[in-house]
């Protein structure tokens, strides 16, 4: 601990200018350069397969993909799963990290918060896509009718749909919100005409004010008291689509809980994965530093001992409860065709993270690196074997069938990361990609403080 | 709009700006407001500003959202289409909770957003401070004080202000 406290959260430079200099310079001033352009080049193509993916989805149907009358569900829903834990780390971090007042917070919240933004939307892609009949998607929505038809609402679907709409409205305004003071300085930087024009309509002619500060300071805080419990019960409806059924091996009360640690636990690491990549490509090294990995390392870590707990609750249940398609299931998992892919899983959520006991393992980015992947992996295994396992293993022997990805299911898996990574690209270009009026508010009151 | 002319002094320090800002809430001036890059501790005391009312509005929107969306659930499930699923209730009040749920949060939320843009006058792109040499630094690294009064001006405000060492004092507008 004392090693981690000798590491300034904050760079040392008091100046305010400084950070202001390092991040809207990024932004302003710095050309975008030959590995901006090549990443964003391929991201792009990557974009356009998705949209090919998409468009044939929509053409041919879901036929396209190997979900079958048994697996039901199959790649898209552990996609959206998965991609939508990836999204409810962002804001939950910067939530939980302001109101418990941690400094470290200002240099990551930002791009937490627009990774949450886009893989949220990426995920809320996924359900439509999934629904057989895409363009009737908005019959989720509870609206004045021809049918005199209205949403199920005791159908945890319906929950899902509310949730998401709720917590992707939630993000993108606490996001803004805090962006807009940002975008003022950015405005005042700028050297183009156009680059003011812009990032002046972009922040509502904000003049920080101290009127404005103290409304601005009171809704955000209260947004983000309010976000805490939005982010638990958006993955709790999503634990709910599953443990809401009658099918062995998802008809747990553990799920809700178990989802919302898997969520944070896969988004800490796609943090971890972002803010490596960030640092070295905006060359934010005296703002994303040592201390920060250390902090998410360590909570990384506290999460795969709570998802192992997780599991064994699960195993335990299974056994101690005494239902025979229950123990059929838990046998499948580690008997089944999918049992290779399950102990995979085990390796990368529970063992893979045991490297970071030792804080100067926390500290070298490519061991942290290695984790975070590989928990993001083990993540999306979970994600799919939760699926796989129980629907491949009903309470009928004459249904069960072992699904088989299609090369479409792989396509539209693999393209979405094209989406994430271009929308991620054209944000570290466009926006400052670190909170600087948070930066220089937490310098300020430390040295203040010292 | 107002008649009394804008007086911005200039700080370098947020310090000495809550100095100066309570000498002038002490000298009873109006018009009171300052110019600061990043949220100052103390500052809206400092002022005199009222407390913000802004999270009363978001506890109404959220009572507001959560009440409409549970009587709509339970209109549209009791009265408008009843629908017997495995024999529960019409008025099945836990399922109905996790919309309502999210309805609370959303309707604080945008309650919230609305009265911050309300209560700022944002969006607002055009201000007589813009106009003011320097005032780019506001967002920045500058921290200014400003005072719209008709009883003071630039002699009465750099009086008033001796000992603080403001690095300017401007009118504008």
């Amino acid at each position: 601990m004392s090693g981690a406290a000798t590491q300034p959260a904050l760079p040392p430079d008091p100046h305010p200018a400084a950070v202001i200099g390092l991040v809207a310079d990024t932004v302003l001033e710095r050309r975008a350069g030959r590995r901006w352009w090549i990443a964003f080049l391929l991201a792009g193509l990557v974009t356009l397969g998705f949209l090919g993916c998409v468009t044939w989805l929509l053409v041919a149907g879901i036929g396209i993909y190997g979900n079958n009358t048994t697996v039901v569900w199959g790649f898209p829903i552990a996609n959206y799963v998965w991609w939508i834990g990836i999204g409810n780390a962002g804001t939950l971090i910067s939530a939980l990290l302001l109101l418990t007042r941690q400094p470290w917070r200002a240099a990551i919240n930002r791009f937490a918060e627009a990774m949450t933004l886009f893989a949220a939307s990426i995920a809320g892609l996924f359900p439509i896509l999934h629904l057989g009949r895409p363009y009737r998607a908005y019959w989720l929505a509870p609206y004045p009718n021809s049918m005199e038809l209205w949403p199920q609402w005791r159908s945890a679907l319906v929950w899902d749909f509310a949730a998401i709409a709720t917590y992707l409205i939630f993000s993108f305004l606490f996001w803004y919100l805090g962006l807009i003071p940002d975008l003022a300085t950015l405005r005042d930087r700028a050297r183009s005409r156009g680059a003011r024009l812009a990032y002046g309509v972009l922040a509502f002619g904000w003049r920080g004010s101290a009127r404005h500060w103290q409304r601005h300071d009171a809704v955000y805080r209260a947004m983000a008291a309010l976000a805490v419990p939005l982010v638990v019960s958006v993955h709790s409806v999503v634990g709910l689509d599953f443990a809401a059924s009658l099918m062995p091996g998802w008809q747990e009360s553990i799920f809700p809980p178990y989802f919302v640690v898997g969520a944070l636990f896969s988004g800490f690491a796609m943090v971890v994965t972002l803010a490596v990549i960030l640092r070295w490509g905006l060359g934010l090294q005296a703002l994303i530093t040592d201390r920060h990995f250390d902090a998410m390392g360590k909570i990384i870590l506290a999460a795969a001992w709570v998802m192992g707990l997780s599991y064994l609750t699960e195993w335990f249940m299974a056994w101690y409860g005494g239902d025979s398609a229950e123990r059929g299931v838990l046998r499948f998992e580690f008997g089944g065709p999918y049992a290779p892919l399950y102990a995979a899983m085990l390796a990368c959520n529970l063992l893979a993270p045991q490297l970071l006991w030792w804080r100067r393992l926390r500290t070298n980015l490519p061991v942290i690196l290695g984790v975070a992947v590989l928990v993001n992996i083990g993540m999306w295994l979970e994600r799919i074997l939760t699926i796989w396992n129980t629907l491949s293993h009903g309470y009928l022997p004459s249904m069960r069938r072992v699904f088989q990805p299609t090369l479409w299911d792989w396509l539209t898996l693999a393209t979405s990361f094209g989406v994430f990574a271009c929308l991620f690209l054209c944000f570290v270009r466009l926006l400052p990609a670190v909170a600087m009026h948070d930066v220089n508010k937490q310098r300020h009151e430390q040295g203040g403080a010292a | 709009m107002s008649a009394a002319p804008l007086l911005l002094a200039e700080f370098r320090d947020p310090a000495t700006l809550l100095d100066a800002a309570r000498r002038a809430r002490d000298a009873g001036w109006q018009g009171l407001d300052a110019h600061v890059p990043f949220a100052v501790e103390g500052l809206p005391e400092a002022l005199g500003l009222r407390p913000t009312r802004l999270r009363r509005v978001m506890l109404a929107g959220g009572l507001a959202g959560g009440l409409i969306t549970y009587g709509l659930q339970w209109y549209s499930a009791a009265l408008a289409y009843p629908l017997d699923s495995g024999g529960r209730p019409l008025h099945s009040w836990p399922a109905f909770l996790v919309p309502t749920f999210e309805a609370v949060v959303l309707g604080a939320v945008l309650a919230g957003i609305l009265g911050f843009l309300v209560a700022t006058g944002l969006p607002r792109l055009h201000h007589p401070a813009f106009a003011a040499h320097g005032f780019e630094r506001a967002s920045q690294d500058r921290f200014f004080l400003a005072v719209a009064d008709p009883a003071v001006d630039a002699a009465r405000l750099a009086a008033a202000l001796d000992g603080l060492g403001p690095l300017s004092i401007r009118e504008v507008g």
